[in-house]
């Protein structure tokens, strides 16, 4: 309660929570505003914004309405970015707390994987993923998942290390609780605020290394993707430069709006640090 | 001496994540559809299939996947990466062809991120809570948030369609034939948008992470005692607290050398510089698996090579690591 009234208090939390809103709205009206299919053809290609009374965001180089897209792409960046973060945040956890609870062999393991992960581009390793294994919206999703995982298990496993000396540890284990209780039930619940403060800059991390795929034309042609948008934007740059600027706004706000409520959140679970 | 030694530890304890990082990648390409004989029937117009087997028994694609990768394996430790079939040449002299250009890239986008982050952080710091921290946090937090490649496509309309001041793409205009002065000029023309797309996101961190540091550091002990000695505000800053506030940002460039050479990738593809980015790139939309295995490889080399300097500097840095 009282970190929510410290987020509340919070503008920079507040302002954030407003962008993020707005973007989670966009994504739950769009089949209301926009009925039709965002990628049908809809109107003679490349109207500027506001030419047209029906397309008050213009056309793109295919006739496709602008504003349906950006109103459907704020689902697929919701829903890309919701699940990248809970797959990398899951294998971060499990990697980390493993690490931090059994310490040792296991410990050096895993890590030696994490390093592994780290050493290696994020970027690079999405393109061998996606010229591996195809560009479809589950597979690019699970791929940048898997790439954005090794800060998460870095600092669950810097958590486990200090809890596991706890007494309330070594009580549980007087008492003869399994490891996975142990873990699960009674290190796991102390060790999440940082986790989730950082589930945050993973969300803007996945939309992104999305955006980019998409941009590059590497991710699923089929989904109205705002990095898509921009792509198809850039043939014709140079005299209707809208049809790119336009989704990198609704992007840059987005991103904006994952950030500041992290920070936001920052702020209230770690009230020591509120007055920087 | 100790100091070396410290390093060479760091350095022989990133092996077993390079080797890791080989074995996965080459098992992960297994599962690849279509391997680089496919890919060169495909670019030949297509051949019958007594072609196709011929081929692979050349490349050796014919062994089991335990022989092929302890065969790959000790090719790479002779620096050897393969023959791309799509370039036609050795993958090492493809990407040798490619690497100044994204080392260039880098190395200006860093250093770029890394003075202007630093100077804008200590700003900030000092000005806490008013309004050039307020305008400097805003503008680190908008940063953050821009998709690089974004950021690249309207600099492109702004300074070089519209202003004309700058070239969209490219990296130096080779037929003007300049020398000396006048092609360093002229290269520079071409990076000073690409330096600047890429350093935007780092700039951001580095800045944010300079403004922590410097605050982290002002209300330290010693800090206070150079107080108490009348030091002038100035001497504090640049010789105790620049010095301790510096550490962070050194451990920031270990930590994004890898998310930089990433994010080459995309600049390279808006600008159309004739870097490593750019070939990773190809070499996924031509299925060239050879070529971004090389590539993915080089990376991670420079990854390590680039943690190794933060290594020495760090030491350098703080002495009470290397003792």
């Amino acid at each position: 309660m009282r970190a929510l009234r410290a987020f509340l208090h919070n503008p920079v939390a507040v302002a954030g929570a407003v962008l993020l809103g707005a973007v989670v709205l966009m994504a739950l009206v769009a089949p209301l505003v926009f009925p039709g299919d965002p990628l049908g053809l809809a109107g003679r290609p490349l109207q500027w914004p506001g030419a047209n009374p029906r397309f008050w965001l213009g056309t793109d180089p295919s006739g496709r309405d602008i504003a349906a897209q950006l109103f459907h792409g704020a689902r697929i960046s919701l829903l890309i970015g919701g699940t990248a973060t809970v797959i990398a945040v899951v294998i971060g956890i499990v990697f980390g707390a493993l690490a931090g609870f059994y310490g040792g062999v296991v410990d050096t393991v895993l890590m030696r994987v994490t390093e592994a992960f780290q050493t290696l581009p994020n970027f690079l390793l999405l393109l061998v993923l996606v010229a591996v294994f195809g560009s479809d919206l589950m597979t690019v999703v699970i791929a940048i998942g898997v790439v954005a995982w090794p800060p998460v298990a870095r600092l669950t496993r810097a958590e486990f290390l200090t809890l596991r000396e706890r007494d309330y540890v070594a009580a549980g284990r007087m008492q003869g609780l399994s490891d996975a209780h142990l873990i699960f039930r009674e290190v796991l619940p102390n060790a999440l605020p940082p986790v989730i403060v950082y589930a945050s800059v993973v969300m803007a991390v996945a939309i992104l290394l999305e955006s980019a795929l998409a941009f590059l034309q590497l991710s699923d042609p089929n989904v109205p993707s705002w990095g898509n948008l921009i792509g198809l934007g850039r043939t014709v740059l140079r005299s209707e430069w809208y049809v790119s600027a336009i989704p990198g706004v609704a992007i840059l706000l987005a991103i904006l709006g994952v950030s500041l409520v992290g920070q936001g959140l920052n702020d209230a679970l770690n009230p020591r640090l509120a007055s920087r | 001496m100790k100091l070396l030694a410290l390093a060479a530890r760091r350095l022989a304890a990133s092996l077993p994540a390079l080797l890791l990082i080989l074995i996965g990648l080459f098992l992960l390409l297994q599962l690849a559809p279509g391997d680089t004989v496919d890919a060169l029937m495909a670019q030949m117009g297509g051949g019958d299939a007594a072609i196709a087997a011929d081929l692979r028994r050349f490349y050796g694609l014919d062994l089991s996947v335990t022989a092929r990768l302890g065969a790959y394996l000790w090719r790479l430790v002779t620096l050897d990466l393969g023959f791309s079939a799509i370039y036609g040449k050795p993958v090492a002299s493809v990407i040798l062809e490619r690497l100044p250009a994204t080392l260039l890239l880098m190395m200006s986008a860093l250093f770029f991120a890394f003075s202007f982050g630093m100077a804008l952080g200590v700003v900030a710091a000092r000005r806490v809570n008013q309004w050039p921290d307020t305008l400097i946090s805003t503008l680190g937090l908008i940063f953050y948030a821009t998709p690089s490649f974004w950021f690249g496509l309207m600099a492109i309309v702004v300074f070089s369609v519209y202003l004309q001041w700058l070239p969209a793409g490219g990296f130096g205009d080779v037929a003007m034939g300049y020398t000396g002065w006048a092609a360093i000029w002229d290269t520079a023309t071409y990076l000073v948008l690409p330096v600047l797309t890429l350093a935007l996101i780092f700039l951001a961190i580095a800045l944010r992470i300079m403004r922590a540091s410097m605050l982290e550091v002002q209300g330290m002990d010693f800090v206070r005692t150079a107080r108490a000695k009348g030091l002038s505000e100035t001497r504090i800053v640049a010789r105790h607290v620049l010095r301790n506030a510096l550490l962070p940002m050194v451990t920031l460039i270990g930590l994004q050398a890898g998310t930089m050479l990433g994010g080459s990738v995309v600049v390279e593809s808006v600008f159309t510089l004739p870097g490593l980015g750019r070939l990773a790139y190809e070499s996924v939309v031509q299925r060239d698996l050879n070529t971004l295995l090389g590539i993915v490889f080089v990376s991670a080399l420079l990854v390590i090579a680039v943690n190794f300097v933060v290594d020495l500097l760090y030491a350098r840095l703080d002495p009470r690591i290397a003792g």
